[in-house]
């Protein structure tokens, strides 16, 4: 391939960025690349495969729930896979994936610029990513084994239990940095290196979407890394932080911890929900319903989001006032997400709908996220809370809005963005086909998971009565059906980048944002000269079309 | 967009850290004396007028706040406000009576 960037092959392209090297070649042109594009690939490669250990060890713990007294491993081992899955899914899979994958890659675009605000500070922030989780891995391999108390590390386990607990919270503590620097990075480049032409109303809403979740991870998540380093501060000096014995305050612990990690749960939805957004008005050929409503409700979400932490702890005796507060800003929150549900809806109503993949998993998100968003709801209220705390029933709760909605968000944006990330178009069918086993086995699994909690099925248990075997033999063999949907959505994503049909066109599948404007796939610095912007987002160009045929008709 | 050619020329001298510097200490030795007198409920209001007191003194002089953008000043003070009303609900857990 050329060396000058700007040299064009046979068909009057430019060399995109996949081809164009600059400085350093091979795998150092990766590992040492500055472009916005690249650094998303590798968070790509990075976070699909953790999500793969994420899935297997899901796998084994619904294998060993086949029998109500130990199938496949001893307790200690089920304590770590669970506390494992948690923290894989968590903090190396579900909070970055979104943003530093589809973020990276795509707001730039979006915005009409070359790269974030920061680049290098990108590179830092993947490498951040990398060290954290690969130390997650080296912990169950190290002596002591994994921890095992679960993802929420909570007071007394966590300072009491002879596992690796110090590294794992390191690990945890260097991931947030990672997000912390992503958020700054990407609230900086819509402040500052919009197009222009491009106001804040313009912004696709993505983008508006990825600010709202910037603002959380910038002023969360050093709640959750000084707490963690309290907690080695506790388990090594014994200061008496925490632990009642010493004088500390073991709820303090459990205040602190979901003073970020409720903030968390919008750091993992609200980004799918942008992608949502993007994927509805393309694929049924409609400006979106709402659109300073939607932007509104991510920030909405935003800042009530960041306020309603302690109803994850309704059932630790907190003073009734404080419940009372929480459980009020709890169905507060529902508010900004239902506007986007609805909002969606109506974009729906009267589009000419084509249910291409993208959109078959922006629907699925519709569905499984509401279910999610009211099991929330439901454990929002005092009185039922109490009933279903540390049941099967937020089991289910958490899967649906953390699967279901971004879990199925990242298929979403994986099938509607892969195509321009790589130049190549996946087989449609087997997408098809692979979408509808997923959601089948997708219900099959957590469904019953519901049932479970509301008949008492304590959640993080290895041994159960006999009479919930029959729920949870189902779920077990939902696991099977959404494993295999699973194996084979990747397998054709993966044909697809090494042989699938080559897409020169830029605009695939008729979108009106920046993105389907550049080369496909796109070029080092992204455009060629600088867009000026002048129309709002989702101003189908197909409405003016019919509008026109339906003047000629007139 | 915005125009990044906002360069700020300014040499504040080294008098003005020096006096902020003795006001920190002064502040932190009237936090030690206070802390011996008995106010009752009042005293952490005290202590953390004090500590406010000093932290805007860091912001503004030692942190360069007073010379940047507005953009930087609504940053700091969406995160400050942020903090105060996350404390204010922590305690609403917490009875002081
Ligand atoms: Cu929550």
């Amino acid at each position: 391939m050329s060396s000058n960037s700007l040299a064009v092959d046979k068909s009057g392209n430019l060399p995109s960025y996949l081809i164009d090297e600059g400085k350093r070649k091979g795998i150092l042109a990766w590992l040492l690349s500055t472009d916005h594009k690249r650094i998303g690939i590798m968070y790509m490669i990075a976070l699909l495969s953790f999500f793969a250990v994420g899935v297997t060890l899901g796998f084994l713990i619904r294998l060993e729930l086949l029998t109500p007294q130990g199938t496949i491993v001893n307790p200690q081992a089920y304590n770590e896979f669970f506390t494992l899955h948690g923290v894989i899914m968590i903090f190396i899979v579900v909070v970055p994936a979104i943003p530093s994958i589809f973020g990276n890659f795509f707001l730039p675009i979006m915005l009409g610029a070359k790269d974030v605000a920061f680049p290098r500070l990108n590179l830092l922030s993947w490498y951040l990513y990398v060290v954290g989780s690969i130390m997650i891995l080296l912990s169950i391999v190290l002596p002591g084994g994994a921890a095992d108390t679960g993802w929420t590390f909570y007071i007394p386990y966590s300072v009491r239990t002879g596992t690796n607990m110090i590294f794992t919270l390191t690990a945890v503590f260097i991931l947030g940095f990672s997000s912390i620097l992503t958020g700054v990075n990407f609230l900086t480049t819509i402040h500052r290196l919009r197009a222009p032409g491009m106001g804040w109303f313009k912004m696709p809403l993505f983008a508006w979407s990825l600010y709202a979740t910037g603002w959380i991870q910038v002023l969360a998540t050093p709640i959750v890394g000084i707490t963690l380093l309290l907690v080695i501060i506790e388990r090594v000096f014994g200061v008496g932080l925490f632990d009642p014995t010493l004088g500390g305050d073991p709820i303090l612990f459990q205040h602190m911890f979901w003073m970020y990690s409720h903030p968390a749960v919008y750091i993992i939805i609200v980004p799918a929900m942008g992608v949502i957004s993007e994927i509805i008005p393309v694929f049924s050929r409609r400006t979106i319903f709402g659109y300073k409503f939607i932007a509104f409700s991510s920030i909405g979400i935003a800042v009530f989001g960041s306020l309603v932490w302690a109803h994850h702890m309704f059932a630790v005796g907190m003073s009734n006032n404080a419940e009372f507060v929480f459980s009020l800003l709890t169905f507060l929150v529902a508010i900004p997400s239902a506007i986007k549900v609805f909002n969606w809806t109506a974009t729906l109503y009267k589009g000419s709908i084509e249910l291409e993949p993208p959109m078959l998993y922006a629907l699925a998100f519709i569905f499984l996220f509401s279910i999610g968003g009211l099991t929330g709801i439901i454990q929002g209220a005092l009185n039922v809370d109490i009933y279903l705390t540390d049941t099967y029933f937020i089991v289910g709760h958490i899967h649906y809005v953390v699967f279901g909605g971004t879990g199925i968000g990242i298929f979403a944006a994986l099938h509607y963005w892969l195509p321009k990330m790589f130049g190549r178009m996946y087989n449609k069918k087997v997408a098809k086909v692979a979408f509808w086993i997923i959601f089948v086995g997708f219900n099959i699994l957590y469904f019953p998971f519901l049932i479970l909690g509301w008949l008492g099925m304590p959640r993080r248990s290895y041994h159960y009565l006999p009479r919930f075997q029959v729920y949870h033999v189902i779920a077990t063999v939902g696991s099977w059906i959404l494993v295999l949907g699973l194996i084979i959505m990747f397998f054709n994503l993966l044909k697809s980048i090494r042989s699938g049909k080559v897409v020169t066109e830029k605009n695939i599948w008729g979108g009106e944002s920046l993105e389907w404007q550049t080369q496909t796939p796109p070029i080092t610095e992204n455009f060629v000269d600088i867009p000026v912007v002048n129309e709002a987002p989702y101003e189908y160009k197909q409405n003016e079309e019919e509008f026109l045929e339906k003047e000629e008709v007139l | 967009m915005e125009e990044n050619k906002v360069q700020h020329v300014h040499t504040p001298g080294y008098g003005i850290y020096f006096y902020v510097w003795l006001a920190l200490i002064t502040l932190t030795a009237l936090t030690a004396t206070v802390a011996g007198v008995n106010f009752g409920k009042l005293s952490i209001v005290v202590a953390l007028i004090i500590a406010a007191v000093k932290s805007y003194l860091v912001l503004t002089e030692f942190m360069h706040l007073k010379f940047e953008m507005r953009a930087f000043r609504i940053f700091v003070i969406v995160a400050i406000l942020f903090f105060t009303i996350l404390i204010v609900l922590l305690f609403s857990d917490y009875s002081f009576y």
